[in-house]
């Protein structure tokens, strides 16, 4: 055997372990992205998600009511920047901008975000303004912009939808895996209170509790989350009912694992795929609710402007259309974007769950 | 059929048990004590603040004549007992805001809650299911790709955005009036119109009412229906069938429909909490006096007789609609094993 047919031998058996070494570095992540992709309206809901969080992350950048950059008495400032670093308290306002209108500065050249105003910005002489160049949206009654209110109401809706489905599936995940792993009469009491979840009218639960306490985001947050994980509980369950009869489960425990890490360190990642499509899911429902609440005027405090707060006002002016249009859609865009996401997830993940949750 | 039905209603005792502890924990958490609140409530927004320590003594005599009357002195778990009891009698005591019996108001509104969840019910069978047949049948076509998107889009429209833009554009306002934008009959109604004209008018009132609370469902039925529809198509009867050389509208009406159907009966039980949440919002958007818009106003001024009356009555219909499905899916399904919710 020559030298170089034997290298030739070696490369020919290297590079099939080589492929295998590749494929489990890529594992099931960049498989389940590459076989998204192709579902083109999953990934046009995946691009709005995208767009939405980077537009609540900026907001303050998008829609403020100081300029990005100020030129005035022939020096520089950074205003927007600038508040930042007085909200953290490392700097100060120079004298002569301190708590002044940037927009009244005589002889300022100033360069504004595209929506120069904040949802905070009442203006008593502009109120119910149709949409115009000035107001994109148009105003509310006390001649708030809008649109403004909209870009920094996203950031409500989002944090309510990823912190409640955080909280939601915390629990549901710890119950539906104890109820899963154990079984017999575990698996029967917390049933039970599966059951006892899905027959409370989870909606009249939330705005009891939601009225009786203050009200408060982070409390929203946590009653929506508190009442929304019945679902992935029974999926988390049901996964681990079927994972822990495999074999390799059975030699986990014969190898002396405790419970706690055969659950969640050996059976919860094989668990994931239906949970991973109803915490998508999960979070178009929760910004749903939250919009729901806020339209009722519970929930979220009076002064703090959302989507839904907006809509409120729409439905009691109803000659102020734009009210009612543009916060209604920003929500419907959100919460289907969401939905398509989990929907192209649930086909890739798991073909075997039907149904629109 | 008899030891799945005791077995089934024994394991409702710790459910009803859970529903009941959960009610009565939320009245416990509401800040103050109920006496002083129907104190307040009796003496008006003041609350006693401003009265002279004579009267304000009377007052405290009267608490407390009313925490014994109630039984609110006693230990807590004596009060869970006693407000056990209460509720199997239906005494659910007299409303904090107008001194009414409880049971009377809710009583009182309960026909309206159930024609309007009814005609929703209705009305998502009769749209969701010839739309699942035809989306399964004609399954990856043009059509079940439209009715796919568009059960989605449905499906994520807020109930209050649909509800504001029916009030703002087409109940009067500025632009169309082609529905009230309220209430269930008109201000003019009267006993002795004619019966046609009564209900010309009922169902001019409850239309939209009754399309808002139902298009979400029969997005989300639809799409079950289709599955399950699909689910059936792929089984061997149905191509035995086929190859019988049977009309395939013979095959897909007498053989596919009757099987996919059975899975509905249970969705249900999963509508109702649903349409309870959907009616606290089209009843209090439409001013429609029913059981969601007597909850919303009572959660509002902090009535709590009646909410956790109205709380836990929706709970158990509840309890018992899913009990009634599962019950129901056993009689239609022989195949059915014990205890599918806990599959």
């Amino acid at each position: 055997m020559s030298p170089s047919s034997h290298t030739a031998q070696l490369q020919a058996t290297e590079k099939p372990a080589g492929l295998e070494n590749a494929n489990l570095v890529d594992g099931l992540w960049s498989d389940v992205w590459r076989r998204f992709k192709h579902n083109r309206i999953a990934l046009a809901g995946f691009y709005v998600v995208c767009l939405l969080t980077f537009m609540a992350l900026c907001a303050d950048f998008i829609a403020n009511d100081k300029p990005y950059y100020l030129n005035y008495r022939g020096k520089g400032y950074f205003p927007i920047l600038r508040s930042f670093l007085v909200g953290a308290k490392l700097a100060q306002w120079p004298a002569e901008l301190l708590n002044v209108d940037f927009k009244r500065l005589q002889g300022a050249r100033a360069l504004y975000p595209p929506v120069p105003y904040r949802p905070t910005n009442i203006n008593l002489l502009e109120p119910l303004e149709p949409p115009s160049a000035k107001h994109l949206f148009g105003t509310d009654k006390l001649g708030r912009d809008v649109a403004a209110g909209m870009i920094h109401g996203s950031r409500i809706s989002l944090s309510i939808g990823f912190v409640a489905v955080g909280i939601a599936l915390l629990i549901g995940v710890v119950l539906g895996a104890i109820a899963g792993y154990f079984g017999s009469w575990v698996d029967l009491a917390i049933s039970r209170i599966f059951e006892i979840m899905l027959s409370i009218p989870t909606f009249f639960l939330l705005i009891t509790i939601a009225a009786l306490l203050p009200p408060s985001i982070f409390l929203t947050m946590t009653i929506i989350g508190a009442t929304s994980w019945v679902g992935m509980a029974r999926f988390t369950r049901n996964e681990f009912l079927r994972i822990r009869n495999l074999d390799y489960v059975t030699a986990a425990v014969a190898l002396g694992v405790s419970d706690r890490k055969v659950m969640f360190k050996h059976i919860l990642p094989n668990a994931l795929a239906p949970v991973i499509v109803s915490v998508v899911f999960g979070i178009g429902g929760a910004i749903l609710v939250e919009s729901s609440l806020s339209f009722l005027g519970i929930g979220v405090p009076a002064e703090l402007v959302t989507w839904g707060s907006i809509l409120q006002e729409g439905s009691t002016t109803t000659f102020a259309w734009w009210l009612a249009v543009f916060p209604g859609f920003a929500i419907f865009i959100t919460v289907l974007a969401y939905y398509l996401v989990g929907e192209g997830l649930r086909e890739v993940l798991d073909p075997r769950l039907r149904g629109l949750r | 059929m008899a030891t799945y039905l005791t077995q089934r209603l024994l394991l409702m005792i710790p459910t009803f048990i859970g529903i009941t502890l959960i009610g009565f924990l939320i009245m416990r958490l509401a800040p103050g004590d109920p006496a002083e609140l129907r104190a307040a409530g009796g003496l008006g927004a003041a609350g006693g603040a401003g009265i002279s320590l004579e009267k304000r003594g009377a007052v405290d005599e009267a608490m407390a004549q009313w925490r014994a009357q109630y039984g609110l002195d006693k230990p807590l778990h004596v009060q869970y007992l006693v407000w056990i009891e209460n509720l199997f009698t239906l005494k659910f005591g007299d409303s904090f805001k107008d001194s009414q019996p409880v049971w009377d108001k809710i009583t009182e509104r309960l026909p309206v809650t159930i024609k309007l969840n009814v005609w929703s019910i209705f009305v998502v069978y009769l749209v969701a299911i010839p739309l699942g047949i035809y989306s399964a049948t004609h399954a990856n076509s043009l059509g079940d790709q439209i009715t796919t998107v568009f059960a989605f889009g449905f499906f994520a429209v807020p109930l209050v955005w649909a509800a504001t833009m029916a009030i703002v554009f087409i109940c009067g306002g500025d632009f169309y009036y082609l529905f009230p934008p309220g209430g269930l009959e008109s201000l003019d109604f009267a006993e002795q119109w004619p019966l046609w004209k009564k209900i010309q008018d009922h169902a001019w009132h409850l239309f939209l009412p009754v399309v808002l609370l139902s298009y979400s469902g029969f997005a989300a039925l639809s799409r079950y229906m289709r599955s399950s529809m699909l689910e059936v198509l792929g089984q061997d009867y149905v191509q035995v069938a086929r190859a019988k050389g049977l009309k395939a509208k013979v095959v897909i009406f007498k053989h596919v429909l009757r099987n996919s159907l059975i899975p509905q009966v249970t969705l249900l039980a999963d509508l109702l909490p649903g349409l309870i949440g959907g009616s606290v919002i089209i009843e209090t958007i439409f001013s429609i006096p029913g059981l969601g818009q007597l909850g919303f106003e009572s959660v509002l001024a902090r009535d709590y007789p009646t909410v956790l009356a109205l709380f836990t009555v929706s709970a158990v219909l509840t309890l018992i609609g899913i009990l009634l499905s599962d019950l129901l899916l056993a009689v239609v399904d022989p195949r059915i094993a014990f205890g599918r919710r806990q599959q």
